[in-house]
Formats: C-alpha cells, sequence, structure tokens
C-alpha cells in the first residue's frame, strides 16, 4: 500500500477511475487529498500486530482500515497525515491531473462576465460593464469585469469601492426583463461609528431608481448586528443618506454557527443507537433545516421584491461573500428559467460564486469534521446546494439537473481533481495560473457520458417563477447527501433508473413511432393517388 | 334529512389556514349526505365537498369581526374554517353538522343509501372479488398440516371470527371449542398466514384468560399443535404487541398472557406497541403540530418529537420487521392482542376510537419510500382506502366483525369498495413497480432517519406544501401514452400486409378505428394529425400543465379506452 501512496507513483489512476475502490480512496486521500481528510482525518489505534485507521472523508464517508503489522500501519497514517496537510494551492492535485481526452484551455472561458453582459444589453441600456477592477485594485475579490449603472463613471466606483468592506462595491447581479427591475449586491457600508458617509456610494445607488422609486436593501445580519457592526468600522445604509431605500434585516447563519450545524447535523446522522426521539431532538438541535428555511425564505423575499413588488433590491451583510450570495444566487434560480439548466445553472455557479468571490478555499478546507480548527470553514455553499435540491424536490420537472449534479458539486467543492474550485476569488486564480495549469470541471462534466448522469429525465422548460413552500412539513432533511454512505441506496437507484427508463423509453417509442408512421405514410398517398389515376 | 334545518347559507367565507391570501366566500349547501362549499369569488367555480361521515369535530370558536367562525375537523386530516354572517346560520349548520356526523343507528350510515346504478349481479360481483380461500391457496393452503374449518359457521366459536378460518388439522373440536373458551372474546389462535417457502407460519388471537394461574389444557395442546404443524421446528415464539407493564397490568382483570412453564416449547416476548389511548393522544398531538400557525422549523421538529407518533410508527415497523425475520427463519409465532379496526363510524365512546389503521397505512407508506419499485399501488391508493374506512360509502368497512357485517345485510345492502379500486386501476398503480417477481422480502431499515413525516396524509388538504409538479402523475401519463403508441404501433404493422396488398388505396387510418378501420378508408392526413396530440404530449408538462388540468384526464380516458378496446379484441 505505502508505496501507492507516494505522490510521485506513476501508478495513479487517472480520471478517478480504478476499479479497488478502497485502494482507490487511500490513494485520493493521499494524493490530491489535503482535501478530503478532514480536522481530525484520523485516528489511529495500534493493538498487537495490526492497527485500525479510520479516515473521515470530505465527502461525509468514514473508512476504518485495519492494517496488518504495526509498523506498516504507523508508515501509512504518517503518510497520510503528511499529503493529507498540503498548504501550497500549487501543489494540490489539480495541477497534476491530467485526464485523457480533455485540453486544459477547455472550458475556462465557457462564462465570462462578456457574455452575460451581451445578453443583458439586448435587454435593457441602463447597465454596463465595467473594467474599473482589471489589475483587481479596486476590490480584489471581484473579477475583472463587473456590471455597474451605466450612469456612473469608473472614478466613482473607485471611490464607493472604498466606502465597502473588501472594496466590494454594489454591482449587478441579476436583471429581471419581466419588468427591468435588478438585483445588485454588495458588502456593508464602512459607516463606523462616527457615521461616515460617501457621495459616489449615495449616487451609485441613487442614480439606479428613478425619482419616487423605492428600493429595498436586504441585510442578511439581525439589525442589532448590523448595528453592532459600526463598532468596527462597517454598519448599514442610514435613511438619511439614502433616503430611496428601506432596509428589511433577515439574520442568516454563518461561520463558525453554521459549521457547528453542519458539524452537529452530520454526528447525529452517523450515530445508530439514537432513539426516535433523540433523533428528532437532535436534528432539531443541529438547527440545519433552521438554515435551510431562512434560507430559502430570504431568497422568496428578494424573488418577490423584484418580480411582485416591481422593486429593485440590494443584498449585503458584511462581508459580502457568503450569505449574500446564497441570496442572490437561490433568489435567481427562483426567478430565471434560464439557471434552471445544466449550462444555465454552472453558468449561475461561475458567476455568483466562483468568480463574485466566494473564498472556496477558506470555506471549503475540512468538511464536517473540522473542530473549530479552521475558523474560516463554513458551509455556506452546502447549505446552497441544499437549498437547490428542495427547489428540486418541489419542481421535480423544473431542474434540468438532478441529485447527482449537486453531490458532484458537493464533493468537488471540497476536494476535486479539476481546478474550478481553487483558490478564495478570481485575482487568487490569476496569481496561481489556476486557468493554465488545470483543468476545468466544467470541462469534464461537459462530456456526454458524463452529462448524461446528471440529466433529470423529467425536465421540460418551465418559463415560470418557481414559488417553493418554505413551511416546514416542506423542508426535508437531504438524504441522498447526509445518509449517503449510511443508508442503503440500491433500492432508490433503481427506482431512479426506472424512471429515466419510463420516460426515455416513451420519448424513444414516441420517436420510434413517430419514424415508422412517418416512412409508412409517404406510400399511401402515392399509392391512393396512383391508383385513383 | 330531519336534521338540516338550514340546507343554504350565503356569504360564508372559508378561510386558508395557511396561505395569508384573502378568504374565500361564497356558498354552502347540507345535502343528506355531504356538506358542499361553492367559491363564489374565484374565477373558475371551486367546489369543497366534505362527507358528513368524514367529520370527526365540529366547533364554534369566538365572535371575530369577520362573522361567526365554524371549525371543522375531518378524519382524514382535511380542516376546514368557516366564519359564517349570522349567529343563528352558524348555529343551525352547527347542530346539524353534529348530528349528520354521527348517526346513531347503523343504517344512518352512507353505505346503506349510497346508489352507484349498478346492476344487482355486479353488486353481488363486487363482494366475491376479494375471497379469502384464494388467499389460502396461495399459501398452499389447505396442506398436511393445515385446514380451513367451518367450526364458527353460527359463530360458537368466536363471535368475531369469520365463519371460516385455518387451524393445524391436529387440532380437534373439542380443542379449539376449549381454546376458546380461554381467549378473551373466544378468539383462538388462527391462521394468519403461511410462509410457503418454509412453512412457517404467523397466527393470531387474543390475550389468554391467565390472571395469575389460571390453565387451560385445550389451549395448551393447540398452541402445541401448531407448533407440531412444523415439524422442522423445535419451539414457537408468542409474541405479545403490548408493552410487558401493561400485559402485567391485565392480570389482575383475569387476563394477562401465557405461562412460559405451562406451554412446552414457546418463547415469549413484548414488542412494546402502546395501546389504543396513548395512540390516539399521540395522533391529537402531532396534529395539532400539523396545524400550527407559521411555525419555526423547530416548533415543528419539537412537536413531531413530543407527539412521539413518529416512535409509535417505528415500533409498529420494528414488530413487523420482527416478525418477518422471525418466519424467515423458520420458526413459530402466535400474537396475542386484541385488534378490531376502531374507526368510530356511530355515536360512541370516543376512547375506544384508535388510530390502528391510520399507523398500518402509514407503515405501508413508510416502506414504499425506502422501496419505490416493490408495491404495485402509489400513495394514492393508501389514501382512497383510508379515505374510504371512514366514509362508511361501502359496506367493506362497516361493523366490527363478519357476523355484525351480515346482521346488518350489509352485503345484501351495501357495495363492496374493490371494484371501484379496481375501476381506477390506471391512477392508482405505482408506475415504478416491477412486478413482485423483482424482489423477495423487503428488508427496511429500522433506524429513526429512515422515518419521515408524511406531509401527503397529514398535510393533505394543504397543497401549498406539497410538490409542485406530480410527478407519479408524470409517470402514468408516460406509462399510459406507452400502451398508446404500442397500439399504435401494433395497428400499423398489422395493416402492413393490407399496403402491400391488392388493395393500398385504403391509406392509412386513424388509430382509434380499430378493426373497421380495414373497411373504412381514411385520407392520410387524419393518421398525421392523430398522431400529434400524442407527441404534443410529450414529457414538456410544464408547471402550466396543472393549471390545464383538463386537458390530461382526457388523455389518460382516451388512452384508457383504447387499452380496454385492446383487451376485447
Amino acid at each position: 500500500m505505502s508505496p501507492l501512496l507516494c505522490p510521485s507513483s506513476s501508478s495513479l489512476p487517472s480520471g478517478g477511475h480504478c476499479p479497488p475502490l478502497l485502494l482507490l480512496r487511500v490513494q485520493n486521500l493521499g494524493w490530491y487529498q489535503p482535501p478530503r481528510t478532514g480536522g481530525s482525518p484520523r485516528d489511529t489505534r495500534v493493538s498487537g500486530s495490526s492497527g485500525t485507521i479510520t479516515l473521515r472523508c470530505k465527502d461525509l464517508r468514514v473508512l476504518q482500515l485495519e492494517i496488518p503489522g504495526m509498523e506498516q500501519c504507523l508508515n501509512i497514517a504518517g503518510s497520510i497525515e503528511a499529503l493529507s496537510s498540503v498548504d501550497s494551492v500549487m501543489m494540490m492535485y489539480p495541477f497534476f491531473h491530467r485526464p485523457p481526452g480533455l485540453r486544459l484551455e477547455q472550458g475556462w472561458h465557457r462564462f465570462p462576465p462578456e457574455r452575460f453582459f451581451q445578453r443583458l444589453s439586448s435587454q435593457t441600456s441602463q447597465w454596463r460593464l465595467s473594467t474599473v477592477n482589471r489589475d483587481f485594485s479596486a476590490c480584489p475579490s471581484y473579477p475583472e469585469a463587473v456590471i455597474v449603472p451605466a450612469a456612473v463613471g469608473d472614478d466613482t466606483v473607485t471611490k464607493a469601492a472604498r466606502f465597502r468592506q473588501g472594496g466590494r462595491f454594489p454591482v449587478l447581479s441579476y436583471f429581471h426583463p419581466k419588468n427591468g427591475t435588478a438585483l445588485l449586491r454588495s458588502s456593508q457600508p464602512l459607516t463606523g461609528h462616527n457615521r461616515r458617509r460617501c457621495p459616489e456610494d449615495e449616487k451609485i445607488l441613487g442614480t439606479i431608481l428613478d425619482e419616487g422609486e423605492r428600493g429595498f436593501i436586504i441585510d442578511t445580519r439581525s439589525a442589532q448586528a448590523a448595528k453592532q457592526a459600526r463598532m468596527s468600522g462597517g454598519g448599514t445604509e442610514p435613511k438619511s443618506a439614502y433616503p430611496q431605500w428601506r432596509r428589511i434585516h433577515r439574520a442568516l447563519e454563518r461561520g463558525r454557527p453554521l459549521q457547528e450545524s453542519f458539524t452537529r447535523l452530520v454526528e447525529a446522522c452517523s450515530d445508530p443507537s439514537l432513539s426516535m426521539d433523540r433523533w428528532l431532538a437532535r436534528l432539531d438541535g443541529s438547527r440545519w433545516l433552521s438554515h435551510v428555511k431562512a434560507a430559502l425564505s430570504t431568497a422568496c423575499l428578494a424573488a418577490q421584491c423584484l418580480d411582485r413588488e416591481d422593486c429593485k433590491v440590494l443584498v449585503h451583510g458584511a462581508e459580502g461573500t457568503d450569505t449574500t450570495l446564497l441570496v442572490t444566487a437561490l433568489a435567481q434560480l427562483i426567478l430565471d428559467p434560464s439557471c434552471r439548466s445544466l449550462q444555465g445553472f454552472q453558468g449561475l455557479l461561475e458567476r455568483e460564486w466562483i468568480q463574485a468571490g466566494h473564498p472556496f478555499q477558506l470555506r471549503c478546507a475540512r468538511s464536517a469534521s473540522s473542530h473549530g480548527r479552521g475558523k474560516q470553514e463554513a458551509p455556506i455553499f452546502l447549505l446552497f446546494l441544499d437549498c437547490v435540491w428542495q427547489l428540486s424536490r418541489q419542481f421535480p420537472f423544473s431542474l434540468e439537473f438532478g441529485e447527482e449534479l449537486l453531490l458532484t458539486l458537493f464533493d468537488n467543492a471540497y476536494a476535486s481533481a479539476y481546478g474550478t474550485f481553487l483558490c478564495n476569488n478570481e485575482k487568487e486564480r490569476s496569481l496561481c495560473k489556476v486557468k493554465e495549469s488545470t483543468h476545468s470541471l466544467w470541462a469534464w462534466l461537459e462530456q456526454p457520458e458524463e452529462k448524461h448522469k446528471y440529466l433529470n429525465p423529467l425536465y421540460s422548460h418551465n418559463p415560470l417563477v418557481i414559488w417553493p413552500s418554505v413551511e416546514p412539513q416542506s423542508i426535508q432533511l437531504w438524504q441522498g447527501l447526509f445518509l449517503r454512505w449510511i443508508r442503503p441506496s440500491q433500492h432508490l437507484d433503481e427506482a431512479w433508473s426506472e424512471i429515466q427508463r419510463l420516460v426515455e423509453g416513451n420519448n424513444n417509442s414516441s420517436k420510434e413511432s413517430t419514424r415508422k408512421r412517418l416512412s409508412q405514410t409517404p406510400p399511401d398517398p402515392a399509392a391512393g393517388t396512383g391508383n385513383g389515376r | 334529512m330531519e336534521h338540516i334545518s338550514t340546507p343554504k347559507v350565503e356569504n360564508v367565507k372559508l378561510l386558508d389556514r395557511y396561505a395569508n391570501r384573502k378568504a374565500a366566500s361564497g356558498t354552502l349547501y347540507l345535502t343528506a349526505t355531504h356538506l358542499i362549499y361553492v367559491d363564489a369569488s374565484a374565477e373558475v367555480r371551486k367546489e369543497t365537498w366534505i362527507l358528513h361521515h368524514h367529520i370527526s369535530s365540529v366547533e364554534k370558536l369566538p365572535l371575530t369581526t369577520a362573522g361567526y367562525p365554524l371549525l371543522i375537523h375531518c378524519k382524514n386530516f382535511h380542516v376546514a374554517h368557516f366564519v359564517i354572517g349570522q349567529e343563528r346560520d352558524c348555529h343551525d349548520v352547527f347542530t346539524s353538522l353534529l348530528k349528520l356526523s354521527q348517526p346513531v343507528k347503523p343504517e344512518e350510515l352512507y353505505a346503506f343509501s349510497y346508489n352507484p346504478k349498478m346492476s344487482k349481479e355486479n353488486r353481488e360481483m363486487g363482494w366475491k372479488l376479494i375471497d379469502l380461500r384464494l388467499d389460502y391457496q396461495r399459501m398452499g393452503i389447505p396442506n398436511d398440516s393445515w385446514e380451513i374449518t367451518d367450526i364458527n359457521k353460527d359463530y360458537e366459536v368466536c363471535s368475531t371470527y369469520p365463519p371460516e378460518f385455518v387451524v393445524p388439522r391436529a387440532a380437534t373440536k373439542a380443542v379449539v371449542m376449549g381454546s376458546s373458551r380461554f381467549r378473551s372474546r373466544g378468539r383462538i389462535p388462527v391462521l394468519s398466514y403461511l410462509y410457503k417457502e418454509n412453512n412457517a407460519a404467523l397466527c393470531r388471537c387474543s390475550q389468554p384468560l391467565a390472571g395469575f394461574s389460571a390453565r387451560c389444557l385445550e389451549d395448551e395442546q393447540m398452541l402445541q399443535a401448531i407448533r407440531e404443524a412444523n415439524p422442522g421446528c423445535p419451539f414457537m415464539y408468542v409474541v405479545d404487541t403490548r408493552p410487558k407493564l401493561n400485559a402485567m397490568a391485565n392480570r389482575a382483570a383475569g387476563k394477562g398472557y401465557e405461562n412460559e412453564d405451562n406451554y412446552e416449547n414457546i418463547r415469549f416476548k413484548f414488542i412494546g406497541i402502546e395501546n389504543i389511548h396513548v395512540m390516539r393522544s399521540s395522533l391529537q398531538k402531532l396534529l395539532e403540530v400539523c396545524e400550527m400557525k407559521s411555525p419555526s422549523m423547530s416548533d415543528f421538529l419539537t412537536g413531531l418529537e413530543n407527539s412521539g407518533w413518529l416512535r409509535h410508527i417505528k415500533a409498529v415497523m420494528d414488530a413487523g420487521v420482527f416478525l418477518a425475520k422471525v418466519l424467515i427463519e423458520k420458526e413459530w409465532i402466535a400474537m396475542g392482542h386484541k385488534f378490531s379496526h376502531r374507526c368510530g363510524h356511530l355515536d360512541g365512546d370516543p376512547k375506544e376510537v384508535s388510530p390502528v389503521f391510520t399507523q398500518f397505512v402509514e407503515c405501508v407508506w413508510q416502506l414504499m419510500q425506502q422501496f419505490p419499485c416493490s408495491f404495485e399501488f402509489s400513495e394514492r391508493f393508501l389514501l382512497e382506502i383510508h379515505d374510504h374506512v371512514y366514509s362508511c360509502q361501502f359496506g367493506n368497512f362497516l361493523g366490527t366483525c363478519h357476523k355484525e357485517r351480515e346482521e346488518l345485510r350489509i352485503f345484501e345492502k351495501t357495495h363492496s369498495l374493490w371494484p371501484f379500486l379496481l375501476q381506477r386501476k390506471q391512477e392508482l398503480r405505482n408506475p415504478l413497480y416491477r412486478g413482485f417477481t423483482a424482489y423477495k422480502e423487503l428488508q427496511p431499515n429500522t433506524l429513526p432517519f429512515s422515518f419521515q413525516f408524511w406531509c401527503g396524509m397529514y398535510n393533505r388538504f394543504d397543497k401549498g406544501m406539497h410538490p409542485k409538479q406530480c410527478v407519479l402523475d408524470q409517470l402514468l401519463g408516460c406509462l399510459s401514452q406507452k400502451v398508446t403508441l404500442e397500439d399504435n404501433a401494433s395497428h400499423l404493422e398489422n395493416k402492413l400486409p393490407i399496403l402491400d396488398g391488392p388493395l393500398p388505396s385504403e391509406g392509412c387510418t386513424s388509430p382509434k378505428a380499430g378493426a373497421a378501420a380495414a373497411k373504412a378508408p381514411t385520407p392520410p392526413q387524419d393518421c398525421a394529425e392523430g398522431a400529434t396530440p400524442v407527441l404534443s404530449n410529450g414529457p414538456s408538462l410544464g408547471h402550466q400543465k396543472h393549471k390545464e388540468s383538463p386537458a390530461q384526464p382526457r388523455d389518460l380516458g382516451a388512452s384508457r379506452e383504447d387499452e380496454q378496446a385492446q383487451h376485447q379484441g
């Protein structure tokens, strides 16, 4: 086993395909899994002539390896330990992974901001694509091109950026073609305790609204938390400075509390000794489903303001890289049918999570077994995927992709052979040459045999807004993720392929039947007329 | 009819308990069998029908600014909250519903007046649809060890058993009669199920009248006969479904459980399913949780936990899994617990009402969640049966036993539910079912996380909570479309010789024209047109489909006709 753990080993499988599963996992753990083992990745017990290594993987699987020979066991444990704590991004697996049949540059330029803007500019002229952040100088966590109000110049934007935490000035996230309203996002204004103001920032938000028009600011913190943020230099937009904007507070959990929620839920799921009452108490105690409900509710609120109240909406919390993106991305999925196709959803992820600067490397480092070690660890992206899963359950025909894609995205966000989720923002990706030296996950998923796995056989384009129910009765534990390695899934998989068979068989037979009919129809009239003559 | 003093009330509001939408406004009608509410405010005429027998409680709530509220709870978990303008009307409706919902005499039950215009022969056929003897035959009975006896034809052994049941051949009449005197209500151990694979049997009976020390030789012989019906097995399990404490308490009342010392080679096991009173109050608590106004996630989960409902469901499922396992392992079981359907059709002791049947239906549903391809029927079938257990529309669930059903002349005067369900087989089937040969015994997971809250049952009438698009309908659509297409295909294939033959002028015929098509020439365009709806009815059932729901039943109906035509042909 030991030689296989060596990073330089040539027997490494390409494309993640290797028949002996157990072997593969250990290998992956050691190799590209600084990712895959968690914060307390292993617990080695040595007794007599054999040892047991317990590996807690980031995809929530737990493996126990019985290894004969104490020395052997300790060697393996040591290798795993060392290999699972690679610090340098450029030493990570994506920089070495070379799947056959794919070119490096493939997939990296499928969703440029320019293309998104192109669609937008055919619908409105009120927005422009700005390259003010060309060298990441205005905002290090924004991409090089962002969309701002057409009436505002780059110098105004530069100044406004200094008034927002991390330079995250208000940018367009989504344009609602139905009524011309728009969804914007930013970070908190740096009001501070002396209630600082910034005319440029006020101008950006002011020009967006016509006279007498109202806008909504959805602050993803509680009113109290937002107020407290003033002590550390942050704050909110005061009514006096932004008279046309109405502020709504919807507290969404993030950071440590969210991470603890995740950890508690995973622990509850993996405890088979629980009675029904204890299980329900711990499910409740983890508060994970409460977070799902809160996230969906807030996204619905934003969508409602846009679609029903015809109002423009600005969303931000503190940094504007976590709950803010959760809300804007979900709202788009609810409102915009084009985000619900496989391609459109990847575009949404690229735009609202990856390019928007969600710090994946900090947030998705250790998964559920991070016990307070990584202070920045938080499963915001997983919470998003869970909400998408809830949408897919409530609207089983409206998303072109199925659960399998969401699981794959979860896996790859935490541990990947591809560069897509590496680093914290576009600037870092550019410095590490991620796009030049690693493969894109999208290119891999685009291959026909891969793509097929992720498609929802029941999909049919639904042009309407999909309003989910957020009643507790409608929100379910995502068993496919949290019980993925615990519950038997054979019968559920069979049901899924049965659905596939039924729907696809149907499509084929309907095609078949058409073909038959078409191929038979022509002789008829000919024969008929021939005879008539 | 004498109970209805005000048959029609106008300007009645119907509140939606979740959506904060404007309350509906309309007219409330009382008929002999139903409460009907017609929503006048909706663009499309919308009717809500509530069967009187389904009503479990009617409450007058304190006056509000909108009027006099009347809250109706139904046994199928429908909750209707009306607001009536005049106090007098409200009171009239209230007193009428109280009387109509709990008739005093069995003859007042809906089943005795329900008239689906069916011929006498068909009605009688309906009652013969389910033949217990056939069921026994399926298990291989009678055989060397078991026989069907009519010893109970005059209900001398047990008034609540059917006239015929299955006992071991070795049990003489004297043993059966003797045993019956030692069992509560004479419910002696009889065979419930024989597992053909290995001849393991499942028997059921009531508790013995053992008290602290009573014995009965015949009862001991009876159990011995059951055990010896499978010579390969050295002992048998006696499973008591109650918690041990309850069984012990029953001893003081001269009942109790079998003393292991008096019966040879039995193993005693308590399963600990709570009694009906605990279950009733548990369900009550669950329903209160389901009715909470805008609960937080935590309110809901805490409420779910405190109701204990899923704990009881798990206990029942665990018991089922244990029995199945024992059966597979070739052992013997006799079960002792009184089990009767306690549904409260008539005005009687509310303490005797219990949700046992609801629990059974839910356990089946929980199994369906784990094994989506193993049941021939869908969730809809379960809900349909659950509805009719309480609707009293069909005779099947009236009375507590066969004897009572005979006395009520149910088989002569009422209809059986099964042919009605059979007629709707297409919509009640599970499109994913893979046939009974696909799986053998199911091995359900009974860890707590395997059990889900059944929103489709307990919040069934709160449509807003359910998935907004129905996979079941979609798959059923696919299935019936497949049948239609196969029909078309075979039809076209049948026509091939004709096309090649001497009379090519006949052209292409519409698929539905059937055999007559050969004689009636139709222009080819017809064929193309006939095909279009089928094609456009493909998987593009989007969100809008539900708004255009009339289109769908028509499609299904059409294909059903096709299928029937196919069968006849």
